[in-house]
């Protein structure tokens, strides 16, 4: 017996709408969830006080500077290395072995787990260079981590700004290194900012390879050698050891909410970028 | 140039020092009984991860289970059955749910999940099944969004030649679209098993963490990333060592998978 192929397209369509409508009921069900446990709980005094009793009762401020600072230091490092393989590989040199190994090194790194990012931060920057739980190994370990991404959108970006600008450049007598610093990053920069910005989320949601390199400290850091907490560790912490899960979710709803402005930000500026190379 | 080499002079760091910490271990445990043996009690000396590897398979496979028919059937219906305005706002909306800490699907695994299954199907609750369906929904993201991708890529004429052979759409989709997105399509799935046998966090909190072969779906499991970190807080010596062996049994599976998935990615290039 044979169906007839309109009555499989029926019942196809409705078998993929009910999947897809389930998905997406899903995840909106995870954030309605969490902001409807979690917000009653923000107020002022939760994220500026200082916690107390482990987090049981008080604000979580200490883990907001560390959520705020990671990144920050982990940016400042990798935006120089990720953007200057970027031009290297648009600009200085052409496809050979050297650009494929690159491409290769990028790649992996960013399929590695963050569990691994974790140990080798922890043996590398924490034991062996004696950095020890500190501000300095978690950013320097987030470095690796984000490295791959700001490669790789730094060069989609790059890629994007038309040959005739540096075709233009090159006319007026400017040398290639005046050319990729006046013509060729300034048009690129959005393109590199999305990146830098969904970095910013990777790390503000980092927690495994956080955890065992800047440690979990709850004090206020005093120099980027002390030990600090960001917000998911804090998160972990409080919702693993069932510390206190009214703490719990609404630090996971200020998690999400700084997650989803930095993620809608660059969504918006990647928009404005296409709109304007297309133009 | 120096700069350049940054990337790769980071991957070579990290496979070299995860390795130096974790290979002589095996050598000296033995490779068989690391891998084989099914008893881990570190304080007797005893490091066998095979129930580990067991439970990474068994939690990668259910999430495959979950997320793949669910993200290829959203790709699917939001690539070729809705208008284009809609599709451009409910793309970046999942991919934005693609940011969510893995933390958070984890603690709504323990807060949710686990009690509906401890109730209704039995068990510890926090088990395979639990582990799977919230890793399952965590790579939905990727999947969707990699087979979105690949789908649009298919050229409208092989749509259009479908047509004009008189079959319906959704004979077109499975015939032909399919079949011309597929590479593209095991590429993000191959992504999504990397990410899923990866992800710790989420799953420390909800597989249970048990030591042991599992019997059922319904077992409480512990994988190769849970091990890491469940126990790297208070390791020392040959236990430590042990955990960074753990790690390079990880290191090594995970880059088999990238290796083929960017295989995948580079024959779809070939082959336009």
């Amino acid at each position: 017996m044979t169906v007839h192929p309109r009555y499989t397209q029926t019942i196809a369509i409705f078998v993929l709408t009910l999947l897809t409508v389930l998905t997406l009921a899903v995840l909106v069900f995870i954030i309605v969830f969490v902001f409807g446990k979690g917000l009653p709980y923000i107020s002022y005094d939760f994220l500026f006080a200082k916690p107390e009793d482990m987090g049981r009762s008080g604000g979580i401020f200490p883990t907001l500077i560390g959520t705020v600072i990671l990144p920050l230091f982990a940016i400042i490092i990798a935006t120089p290395l990720g953007v200057g393989t970027a031009v290297y590989l648009t600009e200085y040199t052409r496809e050979n072995r050297i650009t494929r190994i690159i491409r290769f090194g990028a790649d992996c790194l960013a399929g590695i787990p963050s569990i691994i990012f974790g140990l080798f931060g922890f043996i590398f920057f924490v034991t062996t260079l004696r950095m020890g739980w500190s501000i300095m190994s978690g950013s320097l370990t987030l470095v690796f981590m984000i490295l791959p991404t700001i490669i790789r959108t730094s060069e989609e970006a790059i890629k994007a700004v038309p040959y005739s600008y540096r075709e233009v450049s090159f006319s007026l007598g400017a040398t290639l290194w005046q050319t990729v610093r006046k013509v060729v990053l300034p048009n690129a920069l959005p393109g590199i900012v999305t990146g830098i910005m969904l970095s910013i989320g990777r790390s503000i949601g980092e927690t495994a390879a956080v955890i065992f390199t800047a440690g979990s400290s709850l004090r206020m850091p005093h120099s980027i050698f002390d030990s600090i907490r960001t917000m998911s560790v804090h998160f972990y912490i409080l919702a693993r050891e069932g510390i206190s899960n009214k703490n719990a979710y609404a630090t996971a709803a200020v998690l999400i909410i700084s997650i989803l402005i930095i993620n809608l930000i660059s969504y918006w500026m990647m928009n404005m970028f296409i709109a304007k190379k297309t133009k | 140039m120096a700069i350049a080499l940054s990337a790769i002079t980071m991957l070579v760091l990290i496979v070299l020092f995860i390795i130096k910490e974790g290979l002589p271990f095996i050598f000296k445990i033995g490779i068989t009984d690391f891998l084989l043996s099914t008893d881990w009690e570190p304080a007797a000396g005893k490091y066998g991860i095979f129930p580990m590897i067991a439970g990474s398979l068994w939690v990668t496979l259910g999430a495959i289970l979950v997320g793949v028919p669910l993200g290829l059937a959203g790709a699917v219906f939001l690539s070729e059955f809705i208008p284009q305005w809609a599709m451009k706002t409910i793309k970046p909306t999942i991919e934005l749910l693609a940011g969510i800490p893995s933390v958070v699907y984890g603690f709504i695994g323990v807060m949710v999940l686990a009690p509906l299954i401890r109730e209704y199907l039995g068990g510890p609750g926090l088990s395979i099944m639990a582990a799977s369906i919230i890793l399952g929904i965590m790579i939905l993201p990727t999947v969707m969004s990699i087979s979105i991708d690949s789908i649009k890529a298919v050229p409208n004429s092989y749509r259009e030649g479908a047509f004009a052979l008189g079959a319906t759409h959704w004979q077109t989709i499975h015939m032909v679209v399919i079949p011309a997105a597929r590479s593209g399509i095991i590429a993000g799935i191959i992504l999504g098993l990397g990410r899923a046998i990866g992800e710790t966090m989420a799953v420390i909190m909800v597989a249970g963490n048990a030591v042991k072969l599992p019997n059922s779906p319904l077992d409480s499991v512990r994988t190769l990333t849970a091990n890491i970190a469940l126990e790297m807080g208070y390791a020392t010596g040959m236990h430590r060592q042990a955990l960074f062996a753990t790690g390079v049994v990880l290191l090594i599976i995970i880059m088999l998978l990238n290796y083929i998935a960017m295989t995948a990615i580079r024959d779809r290039g070939k082959k336009k």
